[in-house]
């Protein structure tokens, strides 16, 4: 299922909030509406967090994690850091790291077992990124841009790239995810994924400008419409029948 | 080492944001069917609009005030139009522009521009806009005058107080020569001259000025005050410029008085003028002086004919003597003489008294090398001849009895049949007497090449070429091919 809202007017959910199988973290704003739209939507299956990062609210493009574990910036306070470890399950690791790249969101992208990164950054970061979410790591780019966090999104199930990447490099770094992907637009074309959307295995949020063309996209590969009641049924269904059949 | 060129990858196809139609990424993702529907960069210019056109003189309107003249699917009508838009096309670019052909009657014209515009960082569209005008029918300010008969804000009126209108039909085709009837409203021919009436003052001062190079004038200019504003003093005048030309011409006899021929060169009191142009060229036929009298002198000390052409009198030669020129007695201060001239001694004879007498005149001319024993040729009897002159009568007949003027050459209804050229004639006088002027100028202009010099000659396309007779010609390759000579005269502006 894929929700389309706006953080204070703005189209870029991905900027304001993250999303991982195990937690949401969402950035303060002047008002609650953006918040309960996350709120009304997950808070019986995961916490969803209210933090700032290093004062800012444009988390999203901060952070980085996946269920097994979150990545601050050098510059989160000790404070924010405390709230955040408090506030999320436990076994979700947190973690600030020194990077100079320390819009950690936008040269890291993550599912719970597979990074793509920015090609500079640290070896050290590196190791660090595999070590605290858990995943492999590739230093990668997508349609050419390095910042691979802004230009790209996946999960466990699927991805969606810049617009811009060819079939050939498709190819490639679906091999490397193990995950299939399309090239795509959120907001109505644009080709900022990273920043337009947020997404986990079962839901999806983005921008109050995405089509129905361009959520029919998302919906079908993050497969988020198989966790509706009626496709369970009628899986089930055709699981029994099968067997009765046979 | 070799240059391995990028690979170039290839594309992959997305869906459109609107449609769902895959297209190719470009930088808004919407295929263009949607791009179309959503923007319109061609909003701000006007699908319709209004040209104005004056009929009268066939000119569309430049706003604010100009007056264009363009013809239809012309380069100049399209800049007109598209200057129209211009406030509309600002934020947009126009990257080509054509006609689309409507039929000339139907008041209608339509252009195709082609405009461009960034609508987003990197996405440029462009499209194509059919624009049609309508032809609105508006009277110039220049026909406007015209239709209420007060279109005139200055004349030239030029004058020569003379029985002919040679030094007129001359001028004409000096004019037209050098393309001074541009601007030119009307010419209206009156009895003794010629009025030339112009929108704008400077455009008759210009005529003046022409004037005062081609013919020595004397000009005077008067001003009527039409109407004025007294809240911003400005003044409309109707100017006019009065000019006279010398009432000498070509083939005058002059007669000087004492004190004046000493002036101008020692010369004799009798002279012969041999053209006008922008001087007078005298020449005394007893001495071969030849004297230049230009504009500022003549006015100085104006000099008038004791008699013109239409007095002219046809001898025969009967006898003939050159005098070579030592033979000649030389004064002091005696100026130019003529090279082109050669003195002779002739005895001739009034022609309608050949064979009555053999009582021949004596007179000593400046025509010896082209008159031979039996020619004709025209002067002045001045024997028999009825002058009213100070000067002459203060010679007391110590003048020769006839002054020769120029040969006569075959009858002038011969030469009319053999001349090669034509003159482009545009002012149209009311009577038809202009006839005999015209062919008397036409044999000048044969008999005279430094005459021609400011003359354009047409060729004759229905001449007879043969080259037998003798008499004066233009050689052919003098001639200009010739143009449409029955086109009247069509002032510029209309």
């Amino acid at each position: 299922m894929a929700l389309r809202t706006n953080f204070e007017n703005s189209n870029e959910v991905g900027v304001f909030a993250k999303l991982t199988n195990k937690y949401a973290l969402v950035g303060i704003g002047a008002n609650e509406n953006f918040y309960s739209v996350f709120e009304s939507e997950l808070t019986d299956v995961i916490p969803v967090v209210h933090t700032s990062i290093a004062g800012c609210r444009i988390i999203g493009r901060l952070t980085a994690g996946n269920k097994n574990g979150v990545l601050c910036p050098q510059n989160t306070t000790d404070q924010e850091l405390q709230h955040i470890r408090n506030s999320l399950p436990d076994g979700v690791r947190v973690m600030r790291i020194e990077e100079r790249l320390s819009a950690l969101g936008n040269v890291i992208a993550c599912n719970d077992y597979v990074a793509l990164v920015h090609p500079d950054i640290d070896r050290e970061t590196e190791e660090i990124i595999a070590d605290t979410l858990n995943v492999e790591v590739f230093r990668q780019t997508v349609a050419d841009q390095v910042l691979v966090g802004t230009y790209c999104q996946f999960t466990n199930k699927g991805g969606l790239v810049h617009p811009k990447t060819t079939p050939e490099d498709q190819d490639e770094l679906a091999s490397l995810l193990q995950v299939p992907l399309v090239a795509g637009t959120v907001n109505r074309g644009s080709d900022v994924i990273g920043g337009g959307m947020v997404v986990n295995d079962w839901v999806s949020f983005v921008g109050q400008d995405t089509t129905a063309t361009e959520i029919s996209v998302i919906e079908s590969i993050f497969r988020l419409n198989d966790q509706q009641p009626d496709k369970v049924t009628g899986d089930m269904r055709h699981a029994l029948i099968d067997s009765m059949v046979a | 080492m070799e240059y391995i060129p990028a690979l170039q990858g290839t594309v992959g196809r997305i869906l459109c944001c609107q449609c769902g139609v895959p297209i190719e990424p470009n930088p808004t993702n919407t295929c263009v069917t949607c791009l179309k529907s959503q923007v319109d960069i061609t909003a701000g210019i006007p699908r319709q609009s209004v040209v104005n056109f004056c009929k009268g003189c066939d000119r569309y309107l430049q706003p604010p005030t100009s007056w264009i003249r363009a013809e239809l699917e012309s380069r100049e009508l399209l800049t007109l139009l598209i200057k129209k838009l211009k406030g509309s096309l600002a934020d947009a670019r126009l990257t080509d522009a054509s006609f689309i052909w409507t039929e000339p009657h139907c008041k209608r014209i339509k252009i195709k521009l082609t405009v461009q515009k960034e609508i987003q960082e990197g996405a440029v569209l462009e499209q194509i806009v059919p624009i049609e005008f309508v032809v609105q029918g508006q009277q110039c300010t220049d026909c406007q005058r015209v239709e209420a008969k007060n279109f005139w804000k200055s004349v030239v009126q030029v004058r020569q107080k003379v029985k002919h209108k040679r030094t007129f039909l001359y001028l004409e085709q000096v004019i037209l020569k050098y393309n001074m009837f541009e601007n030119t409203l009307r010419i209206g021919p009156t009895q003794h001259g010629l009025d030339f009436f112009y929108g704008r003052p400077q455009d008759s001062r210009k005529l003046v000025e022409f004037l005062q190079q081609v013919v020595p004038i004397k000009y005077k200019t008067a001003q009527k005050l039409v109407g004025h504003d007294t809240h911003n003093a400005t003044y409309n005048y109707k100017t006019t410029y009065h000019c006279e030309l010398p009432v000498v011409c070509k083939d005058d006899l002059v007669c000087l008085d004492k004190k004046l021929a000493a002036k101008i060169g020692n010369m004799g009191q009798l002279l012969i003028c041999l053209r006008v142009t922008s001087t007078i060229q005298l020449i005394d036929p007893a001495t071969l002086q030849l004297r230049e009298v230009d504009g500022s002198h003549y006015w100085a000390n104006p000099f008038e004919p004791i008699a013109s052409s239409k007095r002219l009198v046809k001898f025969v030669v009967m006898d003939k003597e050159l005098l070579r020129t030592n033979d000649r007695n030389h004064k002091a201060g005696e100026g130019k003489l003529s090279f082109k001239h050669q003195l002779a001694d002739l005895y001739v004879i009034r022609e309608d008294e050949l064979g009555t007498h053999e009582d021949y005149i004596h007179c000593r001319t400046h025509l010896g090398q082209h008159l031979d024993v039996g020619d004709e040729v025209l002067g002045y009897d001045m024997k028999n001849m009825n002058c009213n002159s100070e000067a002459l009568d203060g010679m007391d007949g110590n003048h020769a009895d006839a002054v020769l003027v120029r040969k006569v050459y075959a009858d002038s209804r011969r030469r009319t049949q053999l001349r090669k050229f034509k003159l482009r004639r545009v002012i149209e006088y009311k009577a038809d007497d202009d006839d005999e002027d015209v062919q008397r100028m036409e044999e000048e202009l044969e008999e005279d090449p430094e005459f021609r010099t400011n003359v354009n000659l047409y060729r004759n396309p229905d001449a007879n070429f043969s080259d037998a007779e003798d008499m004066p010609k233009v050689d052919l390759s003098e001639l200009l091919e010739s143009v449409n000579l029955d086109d009247k005269f069509v002032p510029a502006n209309f």
